[in-house]
């Protein structure tokens, strides 16, 4: 039998809930599904299947793909480094994890541009050995890399941290090497956050601009991410391309979002029995 | 010969020396290449035609303009995001009802939602092609392309920082302490003053920087509502990339190392509020999962 809740202040406290998600959330939401819907089916396919549009996709797809399996593997190196060893400098590394996310995404722009532009100092040495990043897709994937980076890391930490020692010495004192221990015991138990960590970034990645737009080319067809065409067509005062594409991108966003909910539930359920 | 051996600690997985000084080195030399490195071209660049130029540059009225605006979006988003928090938290973790899982997606979506998506959205609210355009302009009232505009995409963008702080905290403290308080004979304004209030604090503190700093930095959102009028409505941010496509990179970058010395204030503010227990409740704690 549940019992009765005494508490005060439920009509005020969700009523203002209700209210601000309401009118700051879903109704521009709503207003932007709402503008993109009465296209109608004709109009809308030619817009979100021009090959301008498609092309930005293949960008912004490729380009967030190749910035979370990087992260993927310095997110998780970064969180095991952080957790599993002590060294003067552990606790400074820690805390810089989060700059991304503090850092504003122009300023990480102008920064990361500066960084590899031919003259600048990782841009010179790169043109040395043949690679160009800046203005091109691979100054795309490096921008997201700065961004989502925090994502990974900050999910799988708690994970690591959590890791009963008892798993490991048990298949230690059966004779598992460290690599198969790492393979079949702590990646199994880790799986399940590093998964959400990943589809938190590539998400993140997905709707990135203001770190991208300065060191990208930003080149219809190659170099032109998706946030980016819709920031275009509006220029152009053509909101009904700009609706249109805004909600192919909102549409990838709440798939990912239930994506993650599923990831964090599953991982819930690993956690809670141990 | 003594058969007693001091118990050391087993090594565990990975704690092969080579091995171990291998992944340091690795991480060390990516965290200064990646994060540190960009931090500090912003201080190189900044300075790269001296202390004056720096100086013009931050005391120009533009550049002082973009700061008080973005100030002003500060002060007003973040108190309206802090009393949003807590009352979506104390509704949450407080009480049961029907679609609260649900409540709580809808409360994380703007994390999800490309700023640039975001900053359309509202273009189709308030501006002239929106469902309130129309109206707003027959009663001449200004909110896209003006100051309004910008505080309220930049409340849609922070909306969740406040509540997802405090929610899986308040959620873990339970109920008993509030309940006891209101048996009592304590309001409920006063069980929260009293009661709840001094548990959260530091969660609390936590939220509303991390909900500045994003306020202060946001650039997507933000300049589609703004219309970039140069000293009417620039952002910092908008006057970085203003600067920046001007041809002013040195500007830019004296504008920029002012956000990004608050980046490294809100690091800072959250190591040490992470040492009073704030936002390490989080773990995998889904809140949702816990309602009993």
């Amino acid at each position: 039998m549940r019992r009765r809740n005494v508490l005060p202040g439920l009509p005020l406290s969700l009523g203002v809930t209700l209210f601000y998600v309401g009118l700051i959330v879903v109704l521009p939401l709503a207003a932007l599904a709402f503008k993109a819907a009465s296209l109608g089916f004709e109009d809308y396919w030619r817009i979100v299947s021009s090959s301008r549009a498609v092309a930005s996709y293949r960008v912004t797809v490729l380009s967030a793909l190749g910035a979370t399996v990087f992260n993927l593997f310095f997110g998780l190196s970064l969180a095991w480094v952080i957790t599993r060893y002590r060294f003067p400098g552990r606790r400074i590394i820690d805390a810089v994890v989060d700059l991304p996310f503090a850092l504003p995404t122009a300023v990480a722009g102008i920064a990361l541009t500066a960084l590899f532009a031919n003259s600048g100092w990782f841009g010179s040495v790169l043109e040395g050995l043949g690679i160009k990043v800046a203005y091109t897709p691979i100054g795309i994937m490096i921008a997201m890399c700065f961004t989502s980076l925090p994502f990974i890391v900050r999910t799988v930490q708690p994970v690591l941290e959590d890791l009963d020692p008892a798993l490991e010495e048990a298949a230690q004192s059966l004779g598992g090497s460290d690599w198969t221990i790492f393979r079949k015991v702590i990646l199994p138990l880790l799986a399940p956050a590093l998964l959400a960590g990943v589809s938190l970034s590539f998400a993140r990645c997905l709707g990135e601009f203001g770190a991208i737009i300065f060191i990208a080319g930003n080149q219809p067809m190659s170099t032109e991410i998706t946030a980016l065409l819709i920031f275009i067509r509006l220029e152009e005062y053509d909101y009904q391309a700009a609706a249109a594409i805004a909600s192919v991108l909102l549409l990838a966003a709440f798939f990912m979002l239930a994506v993650t909910n599923w990831l964090q539930a599953r991982a819930l359920r690993y956690t809670v029995k141990g | 010969m003594s058969t007693v051996s001091t118990r050391r600690k087993p090594p565990r997985v990975g704690d092969a020396p080579l091995f171990r000084r291998l992944m340091i080195g690795i991480v060390v030399v990516l965290v200064a290449l990646v994060i540190i490195a960009p931090l500090v071209i912003i201080g190189v660049e900044a300075f790269s035609k001296g202390w004056q130029l720096y100086r013009d540059t931050v005391i120009h009225p533009d550049t002082l303009h973009a700061v008080m605006l973005t100030v002003l979006a500060a002060l007003i988003a973040v108190p309206v995001n802090t009393v949003f928090g807590i009352a979506a938290a104390w509704a949450i973790t407080k009480f049961d009802f029907w679609g609260k899982r649900f409540l709580l997606v809808v409360i994380e979506i703007p994390f999800s939602v490309s700023p640039i998506v975001a900053g359309v959205a509202y273009l189709f609210v308030y501006g002239l092609q929106g469902l309130f355009g129309p109206w707003l302009d027959a009663h001449d009232i200004k909110i896209l392309f003006a100051v309004p505009g910008i505080i309220i995409a930049s409340m849609f963008v922070t909306a969740p920082f406040v509540a997802r702080e405090l929610i899986p905290l308040m959620q873990a403290q339970g109920r008993d302490l509030e309940e006891a308080s209101t048996s009592l004979g304590a309001s409920g304004w006063r069980t929260f003053f009293s009661v709840t209030l001094p548990n959260v604090k530091w969660a609390l503190l936590y939220g509303v920087i991390l909900c500045n700093a994003r306020v202060m930095g946001e650039f997507g959102a933000v300049s589609v509502v703004s219309g970039n009028i140069r000293g009417q409505t620039n952002t910092l941010p908008l006057h970085i990339e203003l600067l920046y496509h001007d041809y002013n990179a040195t500007g830019a970058f004296a504008a920029a190392s002012i956000l990004a010395l608050i980046a490294v204030f809100t690091i800072i503010a959250k190591v040490a509020l992470e040492r009073q227990g704030a936002g390490r409740v989080r773990k995998t704690d889904n809140p949702a999962e816990k309602t009993s």
